[in-house]
């Protein structure tokens, strides 16, 4: 098996951009916002959330730096369950650093 | 707070009690198994409530009271079909903005997941029609979700929300120490004056401006404002579907309608304008055309309550969140008293050189001339409900409207079937005004079980059924745009309409044998409670002007035969 690709190869060389979310966490919070992505045919690379503490969660959404970004921080900032909305700044490398745990063969993980 | 007794009390009449401190004084829908213990709590209360044969005509009379009262409606359902049911009138209520409260039945949490009898995730199904939606899992937090429902549902841009409520949570029995206090709308945002100096400006400095106002207007009560905007600084008014009404038809600033089925003059100013005001409009597709050719030379200022479609279609030189009639408050001291005479000409031979034409206009058995014929004989207190079709688009052009908010009608998801429930709505909601139902035979085919309905709580509906034995809209399409391959649009079976409507017990009559249409109809007016008016199209006739669906708008179809008779715009 191949080893991870240093250079990720994005669909095309959109830069991409990593949303911060704080929401409630109850179930249904990750339906709403991958419901909200679908349906308004934005694109999302990747996801992760996680519990921060009781009652709350944080998600990371990594997104196209495309001109519809400030359109997708407007829906999701309209979500009732979404708390906050914030663009991590350059150089969070997380979703990178990730990428190469992802890509790993499946027997050595 | 209110304090509880502290006594122990039902999930459901504990939902009951929520409604009540809402101020809801009635509620639509159908029981079934998921939603018993609801309904054994509603037998005992205040609420009136209206038995419908369908949840989707309780979802559109649900629709009906929260049209004509600006406050949110609830309705309800039960799990698995019942639930699915709901679904289009919800979607229908998020893209009009419409506050509806849908409470469906659930099956007992422990069952949820396990695929028992009538049991459906229409917390998962409703998410993307209603602007949010619950599912409760234990009986206090009702407690917390209703009010929070209303909040949203009347919040911002009102919308739909669904609250799921497992049969088990109806059922428990807790004890309330203290009431929530009643959900109510947020205050607006925070003005941006920069912004709407700005705007004051470019209003200032046009040349050829042109209000573009929609059901943002409407339901923020802020089209007398529009009107003295409009007045102050001489600037023509174009509407869409939702926001016809706002300006009085015979108004020389009014526009009509813009878009598909536009008048040309309308669409032509549009394209002249050099300043597009829009106002709690959401640039539709059907209003716009092909959007970029859409007012080419506007620069373009966009305020609505709703940050989500600011820069969504179209971007503007300047955009306000804001409530319309907020907006207008903080612009108007800045605007400038201007005549325009140079625009205001122009606008006049755009009207005088490519008016809209209505055939047949004088003549009550054509459908403007019926649309016409019945608006003078119902007078100027009525609510007008239409369907959707060639009668929907008819009324939209020529009804002499005279107040915003007066047209209910299906914009943006376009439902047949709308029409006769949300007039039953209307009517309960508004018992003093009268209201008429202009609807199609298809339209009318697909919530006709509602007639019961009517008949049933006697409200006060006159159904103009304009029945051309088909899908007008349809075969229009497919004759222009398809060959003329009519397929499927045309029924081949009659249907005796008066039969049926008097065999659900309503009062109807058929102009086809009325030797007077015009006395026909005003006697059936006269008669207090429902009536079905049954009018035959003999030849089926064409919604023009049209644009091609993906067309600018300046490249209309039609309307602009001289042999026919101009209206009175």
């Amino acid at each position: 098996m191949p080893t991870a690709n240093p250079a990720p190869h994005k669909e095309d060389q959109t830069a991409m951009v990593q949303l911060e979310l704080t929401v409630r966490n109850h179930p249904g919070v990750m339906s709403h916002v991958c419901g909200l992505f679908s349906r308004r045919a934005y694109n999302m690379e990747g996801i992760l959330c996680m519990p921060v503490q009781p009652g709350l969660s944080r998600m990371w959404l990594l997104v196209p730096e495309d001109d519809r970004l400030k359109q997708v921080v407007t829906q999701v900032s309209k979500l009732h369950d979404v708390l906050s909305v914030e663009r991590r700044g350059a150089g969070s490398d997380d979703f990178q650093q990730l990428e190469a745990f992802f890509r790993q063969p499946a027997e050595a993980v | 707070m209110e304090s509880g007794k502290g006594e122990k009390q039902s999930g459901a009449s504990i939902l009951v009690k929520l409604l009540e401190r809402q101020g809801i004084s009635m509620v639509a829908g159908i029981p079934g198994g998921a939603n018993l213990p609801l309904y054994d709590a509603l037998a005992t209360s205040g609420i009136r409530h209206v038995l419908t044969r369908h949840e989707q005509g309780a979802g559109f009379i649900a629709q009906g009271m929260a049209r004509v009262t600006g406050t949110p409606q609830v309705f309800l359902a039960t799990s698995g079909p019942g639930a699915t049911n709901t679904l289009t009138a919800i979607a229908d209520a998020k893209l009009d903005s419409v506050p509806i409260i849908c409470i469906t039945g659930q099956v007992p949490s422990p069952m949820i997941g396990t695929d028992a009898f009538q049991e459906v995730d229409i917390y998962g199904m409703s998410l993307p029609v209603t602007k949010h939606n619950f599912l409760v899992r234990t009986t206090e937090e009702l407690l917390e979700v209703v009010p929070e429902a209303f909040r949203i549902a009347a919040s911002g841009r009102p919308g739909p929300v669904l609250i799921d409520v497992p049969k088990d949570v109806q059922a428990a029995q807790i004890c309330v120490n203290q009431w929530p206090e009643p959900g109510q709308a947020d205050p607006y945002p925070a003005l941006d004056l920069e912004a709407i100096e700005q705007a004051a400006q470019m209003i200032n400095e046009a040349e050829r401006p042109v209000l573009y106002i929609g059901g943002g207007v409407s339901q923020s009560g802020a089209a007398s404002a529009a009107m003295c905007l409009a007045m102050r600084s001489s600037i023509p008014v174009a509407q869409t579907l939702m926001g016809l009404g706002a300006i009085p038809r015979d108004h020389i600033l009014d526009l009509g309608m813009l878009g598909m089925h536009g008048a040309r003059f309308t669409n032509y100013i549009l394209e002249e304008c050099d300043l597009l005001i829009s106002l709690g409009v959401r640039f539709d597709d059907r209003a716009t055309g092909k959007v970029e050719q859409f007012c080419p030379d506007a620069s373009i200022i966009h305020v609505d309550i709703d940050p989500g479609e600011l820069d969504k279609i179209k971007t503007a030189h300047v955009g306000v969140t804001a409530d319309a009639g907020e907006f207008l408050a903080a612009l108007m001291p800045m605007v400038e008293a201007k005549a325009r005479a140079g625009w205001l000409s122009r606008v006049a031979e755009l009207k005088a050189e490519h008016p809209f034409r209505t055939p047949g206009a004088r003549d009550p058995r054509s459908p403007y001339g019926l649309i016409l014929e019945a608006a003078k004989r119902m007078g100027e207190k009525v609510n007008v409900a239409t369907d959707v079709g060639q009668h929907q688009m008819r009324t939209a052009q020529v009804y002499p409207l005279t107040k915003p908010g007066q047209l209910l009608t299906s914009g943006g998801l376009g439902t047949m079937g709308f029409g006769l429930p949300a007039a039953i709505g209307a009517a309960l909601a508004d018992p003093d005004t009268p209201v008429l139902c202009v609807s199609g035979d298809g339209s009318l085919l697909m919530n006709i079980q509602e007639l019961a309905t009517a008949v049933e709580q006697r409200a006060n509906v006159k159904i103009l059924l304009m029945n051309n034995g088909g899908l007008g809209l349809v075969r229009q399409q497919q004759e222009l745009f398809y060959d003329n391959n009519l397929f499927a649009s045309e029924y081949t079976h009659c249907v005796d309409y008066v039969t049926i409507a008097k065999g659900f017990g309503m009062n109807a009559i058929d102009l086809a044998h009325a030797s007077d249409p015009g006395a026909a109809l005003e006697a059936a007016f006269a008669t207090p409670g429902p009536c079905l008016i049954h009018a035959p199209i003999m030849e089926p006739e064409n919604v023009y002007p049209m644009v091609p669906p993906g067309a600018a708008n300046s490249d209309m179809i039609g309307g602009e035969h001289a042999h026919s008779e101009p209206c009175t715009a």
